[in-house]
């Protein structure tokens, strides 16, 4: 029962390569803050509307170019829509879900979370390129799951 | 001493007769089941292919979710788990000289217990009250006999579980100090994961039934998730070491080769046992309610299953490579062409190898986080599973029924039905790199997973989308054409073929015979290892998830 020479040097090779992806992955995650999103804050799912600060969702400014989107979920539209922001801005998502699951997804960025009742999910995103990114939900949430969409508009 | 000659005896004998045939009647009725699911779930994904192109649009009795959710549950569900018990019973009675009268009963029992399980869960998808997607993750709330029918089939997989443990153990009983062999060391790998890994989605459907009832007026979402993904991965784990098993045993003996070392192989199914449940969590990588530590000790756990993996690629071209120069291949790359093409039985797995190396590529890049950000839910994972199961699996699938069909039915594969065999391989090669191909393509793109054909009120990025989706449709032709073939084949070759007997190819160890160590056969340790590795990877998230649970939800039916 011993490794050929041969297959030394491939499981050697391939190892080192997995690790070398753990590494760039533990670097990003850890040292750039690139990490998945992974918000742990919870609230009574039956109760967003009375939540802060689902009782108020919308578009804020909090910084020089720099905005949070409150935003609930629910079957099957997001809110607040049709969202616009100016170029270079960074925008906070900070998102839960009325009823049951869904996604949340711009496509052309990096933007894909889940969005799940009892759960504040957040993730941030830096819009450089000006114009009109396409918001969808991408987990099946129902019969009109194929329409829950909005956008973000870039100027 | 005498009960141990007999019963070998009893093996040569049946070795020389061909097959049991009561086993053999059994095996013939799961693998029927599990190609008419191939049937229903082809025809159903040819409607859904057709309807993401906007080519078709399907009636609103009778509407895309439904029809996804029966796919995804006739072909993930039924087809594998039926094609897996039929296949691996079928080598346990061969090489443990036949089947205890006792197991073929629990294996029938099973059977039943599925069929009626899968009934009773298809009926309320017909009428649309569960289209929640093969997944179901609550709040979705599906009609109370869905989830029924979900733990009868559950439970018909345990029977058959229990009953290859209980035959395996007798054989263990009369052959004290010998290794099981290596087709049954396969089976008992493959049923003790259906076992443990199925024991958490059991639990969550138990508690989804008392909460469709309204017994439990809400339910935790992230747990029955967390509990899904726990099974769901280890199903496909559970595949993928069921064609591996051709790969090893199967493969090398139709190629007039022998098999890769004895004891490297057993040290690869053990690693697959014990290290394989936790990955469920590469599902759950954008998922709020857990830390982002927590996700990158997972992408450690989901790339370290690829070590197996890895030593299966060497393995594999190592006896390809072998065999082919024994042949007279010459040369760096001679030895492929002497490796036997026209064959089926050969072509088939083959293929499905080949198209492990992309797929297995694409498991590994999506399965670290930042990159899963980018595909998770889109139409990529759609194209890698294709890759993956409809390709690597399914093909080898269809390789070994060119074989064991023949082999349970005393008929023979003529030469006729293996050009069959390699038209249909090479049709759903095609077929498949239209529709994953561009499934991936689209992906990247954007286009998510599980949505019917959508411009988004004509919005210019989706309707960029519409080329892809076409060809989508494309590859969808290619592969329903497949589907036909091959459940003609397996039809044919059953009631029709010419009778004779096949055998159940089982390779020869290499030479010289190696010693394989003993402490491999202590299935005793290995289970005990892989529940401490599932405790490291489960038992602080889920008792996150509980302890910090927010209230829970009600049920919701959103269709
Ligand atoms: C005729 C051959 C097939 C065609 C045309 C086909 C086509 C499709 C399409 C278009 C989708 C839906 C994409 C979406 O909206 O998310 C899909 C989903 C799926 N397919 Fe297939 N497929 C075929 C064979 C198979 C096979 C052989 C398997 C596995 C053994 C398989 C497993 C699945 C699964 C698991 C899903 C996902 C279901 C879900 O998201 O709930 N398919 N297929
Ligand atoms: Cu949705
Ligand atoms: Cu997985």
């Amino acid at each position: 029962m011993k490794f050929s020479k041969h297959e030394e040097i491939w499981l050697t090779i391939s190892v080192g390569m997995l690790v070398l992806f753990m590494v760039i992955v533990g670097y990003q995650t850890f040292a750039l803050g690139m990490g998945p999103p992974s918000n742990k804050e919870t609230l009574d799912p039956q109760k967003v509307d009375q939540t802060a600060p689902f009782d108020n969702p919308g578009v804020f400014e909090v910084g020089p170019n720099e905005y949070e989107v409150v935003m609930v979920l629910q079957v099957f539209s997001f809110t607040p829509n049709n969202i616009e922001i100016p170029k270079g801005a960074t925008v906070h998502f900070t998102m839960t879900s009325k009823d049951v699951v869904h996604g949340f997804q711009v496509a052309g960025t990096n933007l894909n979370a889940m969005v799940m009742p009892g759960y504040i999910q957040k993730i941030t995103q830096k819009f450089d390129k000006p114009g009109e990114y396409l918001v969808l939900c991408n987990e099946y949430c129902g019969a009109g799951h194929q329409m829950m969409s909005t956008t973000i508009t870039v100027k | 001493m005498s009960t141990a000659t007999s019963k070998s005896l009893k093996e040569k004998a049946n070795q020389v007769m061909g097959v049991n045939l009561k086993d053999a009647k059994l095996a013939k009725s799961y693998m029927a089941v599990a190609f008419i699911a191939l049937l229903l779930g082809g025809i159903l994904g040819l409607l859904q292919g057709f309807e993401r192109a906007g080519l078709i649009q399907l009636p609103y009795w009778f509407n895309y979710y439904q029809v996804l959710t029966a796919h995804g549950l006739l072909l993930v569900v039924v087809l594998t788990a039926f094609f897996t018990i039929g296949y691996f019973y079928a080598g346990l009675s061969h090489c443990l000289g036949g089947l205890l009268p006792k197991v073929r009963k629990m294996a029938w029992i099973g059977f039943w217990m599925k069929i009626v399980g899968l009934v009773i869960a298809i009926i309320p998808v017909l009428l649309n009250k569960a289209s929640v997607m093969y997944t179901f993750y609550p709040p979705l709330a599906a009609a109370p006999s869905f989830y029924i029918g979900l733990a009868l089939i559950v439970l018909g997989i345990w029977v058959c579980a229990f009953g290859a443990f209980i035959n395996v153990a007798s054989w263990r009983k009369v052959n004290k100090g010998k290794h099981l062999p290596i087709f049954a060391f396969f089976a008992t790998a493959v049923f003790i994961l259906l076992f443990f890994g199925s024991i958490g989605v059991t639990i969550e459907v138990l508690i989804l039934i008392a909460w469709s009832f309204g017994w439990i007026p809400t339910v935790n979402v992230m747990v029955s998730r967390t509990l899904f993904w726990a099974f769901g991965h280890t199903l496909v784990n559970i595949w993928y070491l069921t064609a591996v098993s051709a790969w090893y045993v199967v493969v090398p003996k139709i190629i007039g080769g022998r098999r890769f070392s004895d004891a490297l192989t057993r040290i690869v199914i053990i690693l697959l046992v014990i290290m394989n449940i936790p990955g469920g969590f590469h599902h759950q990588i954008v998922d709020p309610g857990m830390s982002q530590a927590l996700k990158f000790l997972h992408v450690f756990m989901s790339l370290s299953i690829s070590f197996p993996s890895l030593m299966t690629a060497f393995a594999m071209f190592y006896v390809f490579e072998r065999t082919g120069r024994k042949l007279g291949g010459k040369g760096l790359f001679g030895w492929l062409r002497k490796l036997p093409w026209g064959d089926v039985r050969f072509l088939a797995p083959m293929i499905a190898m080949i198209a492990f190396i992309p797929a297995g590529a694409g498991g590994i890049a999506q399965t670290t986080n930042q990159l899963n950000q980018v595909v998770h839910n889109t139409m990529w994972v759609v194209g890698h599973f294709h890759l993956t199961v409809g390709t690597s699996v399914i093909l080898t699938f269809f390789g070994i029924s060119y074989w064991l069909i023949p082999h349970i039915s005393n008929r023979v594969l003529t030469p006729r039905m293996n050009k069959v065999g390699v038209i249909q391989t090479i049709i759903w090669t095609i077929g498949m790199l239209f529709m994953s191909g561009s499934m991936h393509a689209v992906g990247l793109l954007g286009s998510p997973r599980r949505t019917s054909y959508s411009t988004y009120g004509d919005n210019a990025t989706a309707l960029g989308w519409d080329p892809y989706l076409i060809f989508v449709a494309v590859g969808g032709t290619f592969l329903i054409i497949g589907v036909l073939i091959q459940v003609f084949a397996v039809f044919h070759m059953m009631f029709f073929a010419p009778k004779g007997v096949t055998e159940f190819p089982i390779a020869d160890p290499e030479v010289p015979v190696e010693k394989t160590p003993m402490w491999t056969e202590r299935w005793g340790l290995w289970i005990v290892i892989m529940l401490v590795v599932i405790s490291m990877g489960y038992v602080i998230p889920l008792v996150e998830l509980i302890v910090n649970a927010p209230p829970g939800s009600p049920p919701f039916k959103t269709w």
